[in-house]
């Protein structure tokens, strides 16, 4: 009799902890590089936040439907191989197969531009982060569902060339500019528009180079830019470039006011390898580092992943998944087409400060950064607060 | 000058990631495409001692060529001697193992990314100016080329001069004759290809200090060396190393004084070149 009323109450118990958790888990898909050439940005920049952002949400219960139910959200993985092929059969497999509610968007600008029609066509909100281009007027006309959130090439170049610009004009710099780019579509496109914003504000190029991507020898470059006795270098780099490029113009003591690398220039590698003889160095993006928000991003970024998140396109992938997560608990459910709607009319409160969308872009955005004191400030931006002046570079 | 040096420390480490797969496709006659793999594994070993233990990456080589050894004699016996059994013709063989590589490197590629993780993987060690007729050269890279110069010499010495040299030498140049002068085939093989793998691994260590690495660009290694082994001709180190030599300065050379976007071209437009004018390679024999 004892045992069986102890059976009763153990399949009780059962029954109502079944039932407690039964809230059906919110299925979010996540298509990116896990391996290729973007592979190493994207663990970075792209997993590590989803990561967070999902550990989150299931931690405080998960995202608050109107019915006062909460779900939790479940990550399905793919890797892309940085194909856009891939991308493309993976974002159709989430949709289709796996019938997830939401997907975030790829890693990449080739990689979130090929597959926007598959986001389109099934009408999945696509906030696109690591995308920069300067068609985004074109593209956010032909997707309705597409948003952009990190930036245009040509503001990344004009923002580089107006801190040369007042370097100069303050009598730190003069006129003379090494400029290079990986070829590839990033590097062409943003030295293709930075040309004439150098050359209408009077800089003159004396070193104008390309050189292919996954360059094992970047030593002549260093030397070919060294000859030419410029005293701003620009590269418009890849994280592997990035890293080779400083190293070579720190042993050939390239001895420029201003030294400017594009992305991985704010990874916490870059600053793990090089150590204080960095400082001074400009990259692409910068965040506010200090403000409180980030603060808290940055500790919990930490304590989850177990790693430091970078000062750029990090905080600003968590923040549009703030933005997800604000819209479908905005909405009460996961119906797309009222989340799409609720992201282009309400504003969010994200770790990269209030955003609004204009016409499904965030028009404020940090595009160059500094290492200083050990932290990357955000030195240029489209009018961001917190924003630090841009300093001269003292040697290495 | 300037360029030459800069020619010469660039074609020393092409030879280096090459050495390895010569070995393995000229005596073992297996080209393995997971070449590229092994070597970022060696460099991860070497970042793994640097970062986690304070250690020069260089004493990486003690753990990683017996690790590298066992590996890839493991991987040729259980996985490329059935190959090699079933193989009734050299070009059989041939494609059977590069089918079987290829797979390999997918998963070797994701063991690797699951022990390491799909970050970047840099470090800084002896990043230092190193002076060579007047201008600074990054010390890692000559360090990286003395090593280079050191490991194709040993092999050199090893395969030109010993007993064991003598039946890889006998190996390469026909396997069936090979047998008949009582020459233990299969674990000649093994041999030559398990040390190509370890001087990949090695190869992979002296990269790391100054190129940053992920766990899937191994196959970026692959395609070099196996451009350099095919142009150098199959099976012959010298040949190897002299296509190294002429593709590093080849590409130093357009880099300097004509564009540095034409570096790829340069170096595929001499592959085409010897494919064309001698398809054996530049020290092949023709098939027999």
């Amino acid at each position: 009799m004892k045992q069986l009323t102890q059976l009763i109450i153990l399949i009780g118990a059962m029954f109502f902890a079944g039932l407690s958790s039964a809230a059906e888990p919110i299925k979010i898909g996540a298509v990116a590089p896990k391996t290729g050439p973007l592979a190493g940005g994207a663990a970075i920049t792209q997993w590590p936040n989803i990561q967070l952002w999902a550990h989150q949400i299931n931690a405080r219960g998960g995202l608050k439907m109107s019915d006062g139910s909460k779900r939790p959200v479940e990550i399905i993985e793919y890797d892309d191989r940085t194909n856009p092929a891939e991308t493309i059969k993976a974002v159709q497999r989430l949709a289709t197969k796996d019938k997830a509610d939401f997907i975030v968007a790829p890693y990449g600008t080739g990689l979130n531009l090929a597959s926007a029609p598959i986001f389109a066509k099934y009408g999945y909100p696509h906030i696109a982060v690591s995308a920069i281009t300067d068609k985004t007027g074109e593209l956010t006309k032909r997707y309705p569902s597409m948003f952009f959130t990190l930036g245009t090439t040509t503001a990344f170049a004009s923002s580089v060339v107006d801190i040369l610009k007042a370097m100069r004009d303050a009598g730190e710099i003069n006129n003379r500019v090494a400029m290079v780019n990986v070829a590839d579509a990033f590097g062409i496109e943003l030295a293709d528009s930075a040309r004439p914003i150098f050359k209408a504000a009077g800089f003159e190029l004396v070193f104008d180079k390309s050189y292919p991507l996954g360059t094992q020898d970047l030593s002549p470059i260093i030397k070919g830019a060294k000859a030419a006795s410029p005293t701003s270098f620009v590269a418009w780099s890849y994280p592997p470039d990035t890293f080779a490029l400083t190293e070579l113009a720190k042993i050939e003591n390239l001895d420029v006011k201003a030294f400017y690398t594009a992305v991985a220039t704010c990874f916490p590698a870059y600053a793990g390898k090089f150590g204080a003889s960095i400082e001074g160095n400009l990259g692409a993006g910068g965040v506010n580092p200090d403000a409180p928000e980030l603060q808290d991003y940055y500790k919990s970024h930490k304590e989850v992943t177990g790693k430091d998140a970078d000062y750029w396109a990090g905080p600003v992938t968590y923040a549009s998944l703030q933005v997800l997560e604000q819209a479908i608990e905005g909405v009460g459910n996961t119906d797309r087409a009222a989340v799409t709607q609720y992201i282009k009319d309400n504003s969010f409160k994200t770790v990269m400060g209030d955003w609004k969308f204009n016409n499904q872009v965030i028009d404020q955005y940090w595009t160059v950064g500094q290492w200083q004191g050990g932290k990357f400030y955000g030195v240029g931006s489209t009018g961001k607060a917190g924003q630090k002046k841009a300093v001269i570079k003292k040697g290495w | 000058m300037e360029v030459l040096t800069n020619g010469f420390l660039l074609g020393a480490t092409y030879a280096l990631l090459a050495m390895g797969l010569t070995l393995q496709y000229g005596v073992a006659r297996i080209m393995n495409l997971a070449n590229g793999e092994m070597l970022v594994a060696g460099a991860f070993a070497a970042f793994w001692a640097f970062t986690a233990n304070q250690i020069s990456p260089f004493y990486a080589v003690l753990f990683v060529v017996p690790l590298a050894f066992i590996f890839n004699w493991l991987v040729y016996r259980y996985l490329l001697t059935p190959l090699v059994r079933r193989a009734k013709s050299q070009g059989q063989l041939e494609v059977d193992t590069i089918l079987a590589t290829f797979g390999m490197s997918f998963a070797l590629v994701g063991i690797m990314l699951m022990l390491f993780g799909g970050e970047f993987f840099t470090y800084s060690y002896l990043a230092e100016p190193f002076e060579i007729f007047g201008s600074p050269y990054g010390l890692n890279r000559v360090v990286a080329c003395l090593a280079s110069v050191f490991i194709c010499g040993l092999l050199f010495w090893a395969i030109y001069t010993t007993r064991i040299g003598m039946a890889m030498r006998a190996l390469t140049s026909n396997p069936d004759a090979a047998s008949l002068v009582a020459i233990d085939v299969p674990r000649m093989s093994a041999l030559a290809f398990s040390l190509g793998g370890a001087v990949s691994a090695v190869g992979g260590i002296m990269l790391s200090t100054f190129l940053t690495l992920d766990a899937s660009i191994g196959v970026v290694f692959t395609m070099k060396a196996l451009i350099i082994v095919i142009m150098g001709g199959v099976g012959d180190i010298r040949g190897a190393i002299i296509a190294a030599m002429v593709l590093g300065i080849a590409e130093t050379l357009v880099a300097s004084l004509i564009d540095p976007g034409l570096t790829l071209a340069a170096a595929y437009l001499l592959f085409i070149l010897v494919l064309l004018f001698k398809p054996e390679g530049l020290f092949g024999r023709k098939a027999i």
